[in-house]
């Protein structure tokens, strides 16, 4: 593949955690390095045993074909293959896949001498999964905690978990995270929307530029965040709804057993007006 | 980086203080489906062995030689347990006191030396109560089954049981331009401290109102019933989850609430259970507002009534299913049925 003119300049070597000069070159565009390797190897063969455990299932049905966690009788043990033990595999070659990325995006960084803020916000969506399939099983003492590998089934898991606390939106952490994903989105919908106007102006005139961007704001709000203000809030926010997602779901089961409404009775029960 | 450090810390203290209502791990889970599915139950356990301690059957008090005359040859005034054998009736109204006015004694209900004298409204209702248990056992074993049920079930050595509802008075709204509440957004017990609507109990387990508000159809061709409506079948969900001491899960697969092929096989007893209380409320429990006193009465004047709180008392079965019948049959058909033909014993617990 061919490079764009100025594209050799960037590709130096060096910056590589491990593997040294051994995994330091490039296919096509892509940046291979160790974690390169590993990413492949595991994304490959979590795939295939996801394909191979769809083979052995009732179904070739795309929405249908799921892979189970293992029953809770197996507790953090292994399981049979067939009996949830492909899915303790395929979660350890997931786990693989994704962290091999975000070191790949590490090696990146050190590469061209930048912050490692794409690698650490790429963790937080690890995190997420982790918290799914690791934290909350060991906290309940059972891999069978995880939820199943497949499009519906996945979903069905959300639902039932979410009820077995009779009622999801009480949870604290959960009311925390879905404002902080709304207001992501908000804080994105404003950006792309006062980019895109200043950029189109009416025919005739010239394109704007940051300092007519801040004035709108200004002059709407009496604030503007700025250029690169705007970037940091949007990753806080979005990063805040990754971690609070996380929370909400660490926090049913291990700390808290019983409805979610029930837990506010702390505050209903606040000396102030009880 | 001061600042930095400042929100960590402000971080950290959210956290902690987000957990400081909470309960620690590890919870006891029971899966209850299909690996993955999610249809666990989570227990904390600490709580688990405070409700079984407090949920314990009374020993059953020593049986009597059968074989005695019936109780109505010997004492006067014995509607309903006159086929019984007198000395098992002596141990039957030896143990309802136990079970009911534990205080009181046999006083709670008979005035002075005659004990065959209806003087006291508590004998009438001890009468009516004495019906509905043997209704309850003959009747509604699609909910009850074997294990039936006894006085101990609901009273648990209290007068009247500690888990009854009463029609609550109407919600107060001023000429607004805010509608009617329908209950909602006032954190009640009733529906486990959720902002539905506070009164499950009269449409659902008094009157009739439909449980089910999905359409049996893929467009919405004639289905009236409304997100109201909706809320309000929560509630009623709320309260028995609450009840049982049990999440959505024991009896649905939240992937269709309504859909039978994916529920429990509970979700059925369930079904009956509504159905049975009901019944209950309706023929039993709502027409002794005109015999007890005021002071049991509700604010709107009331008879106290039956929920599913009223027997479970938070357990999935109540008392954890100690079969207390069998040690009492006498409150059910069961013991009539092995001496008398069956339509005779039918017979006899039908009023």
């Amino acid at each position: 593949m061919s490079m764009l003119s100025f594209e050799r300049k960037y590709r130096v070597r060096g910056g590589t955690l491990l593997g040294g000069d051994l995994f330091d070159f490039w296919v096509g565009p892509f940046y291979v390095g160790f974690f390169g390797v590993t990413s492949v190897f595991f994304a490959v063969l979590g795939t295939l045993l996801i394909i191979w455990g769809a083979s052995q299932g009732p179904t070739w049905n795309l929405w249908q074909i799921s892979i189970a966690p293992p029953d809770l009788k197996y507790g953090l043990g292994l399981a049979p293959l067939m009996e949830g033990g492909l899915w303790q595999i395929i979660t350890i070659c997931a786990i693989g896949a994704f962290v091999s990325w975000a070191l790949r995006e590490v090696e990146i960084c050190r590469k061209l001498g930048i912050g490692l803020h794409v690698p650490f916000a790429f963790s937080v969506a690890i995190f997420a999964y982790v918290s799914l399939v690791v934290i909350r099983p060991l906290l309940l003492g059972a891999w069978g905690h995880g939820f199943p590998y497949g499009i519906m089934s996945h979903l069905d898991w959300v639902s039932n978990t979410g009820y077995q606390y009779l009622h999801f939106h009480y949870n604290p952490a959960h009311m925390v995270a879905v404002s902080f994903f709304f207001a992501s989105t908000l804080a994105l919908a404003m950006h792309g929307g006062l980019v895109l106007s200043a950029t189109n102006p009416p025919k005739g005139e010239t394109v704007k530029t940051a300092e007519h961007e801040n004035t709108f704001f200004r002059d709407a709000i009496g604030y503007s965040i700025g250029t690169l203000g705007i970037h940091r809030l949007g990753l806080f926010l979005a990063l805040s709804a990754g971690f609070w997602s996380a929370v909400c779901i660490i926090i049913s089961g291990p700390f808290w057993t019983r409805g979610w409404p029930e837990w506010w009775s702390w505050w209903l029960n606040l000396p102030v007006w009880r | 980086m001061m600042n930095t450090r400042n929100s960590l810390a402000l971080l950290l203290l959210a956290t902690v203080v987000l957990l400081a209502g909470c309960e620690r791990p590890r919870p006891d889970t029971v899966q209850r489906g299909y690996r993955g599915t999610g249809t666990v139950e989570v227990h904390n356990p600490r709580v688990t062995a405070l409700k079984v301690a407090t949920a314990q059957a009374p020993e059953p008090l020593a049986a009597v030689p059968a074989g005695g005359p019936a109780a109505s040859s010997v004492y006067k005034n014995v509607q309903v347990l006159g086929d019984v054998d007198a000395g098992e009736l002596t141990r039957l109204m030896l143990a309802m006191t136990q079970w009911v006015a534990p205080q009181q004694g046999c006083a709670y209900c008979h005035a002075g030396a005659d004990f065959a004298a209806d003087t006291l409204y508590t004998k009438v209702v001890a009468r009516r109560m004495l019906q509905m248990t043997r209704h309850i056992n003959s009747d509604w074993k699609t909910h009850v089954g074997d294990t039936g049920v006894t006085c101990y079930t609901c009273h648990r050595g209290q007068n009247v049981p500690s888990e009854v509802w009463f029609t609550p008075p109407a919600q107060k709204r001023g000429q607004s331009f805010a509608g009617n509440k329908a209950g909602q957004n006032a954190p009640a017990a009733s529906v486990a401290l959720a902002a539905l609507p506070y009164d499950p109990f009269t449409p659902f387990l008094s009157q009739s109102s439909d449980v089910r508000v999905v359409g049996d159809t893929p467009l919405a061709t004639g289905n009236r019933h409304s997100i109201k409506q909706t809320e309000w079948t929560y509630s009623l969900m709320m309260h028995m989850s609450d009840a049982l001491g049990v999440n959505c899960t024991y009896c649905h697969n939240s992937r269709s609430f309504t859909s039978w092929d994916t529920s429990t096989p509970q979700r059925a007893t369930a079904w009956y259970g509504i159905r049975m209380a009901r019944d209950l409320n309706s023929q039993y429990l709502e027409s002794l507002s005109k015999v007890v006193p005021a002071h049991r009465l509700g604010s709107e004047g009331d008879a106290p009534k039956l929920n599913c709180a009223t027997c479970h008392q938070a357990a999935f079965k109540p008392l954890y299913g100690a079969p207390m019948l069998k040690d009492y049959p006498q409150l059910g058909v069961v013991a009539h049925a092995a001496a008398a033909a069956p339509e005779e014993a039918v017979a006899q617990t039908k009023p």
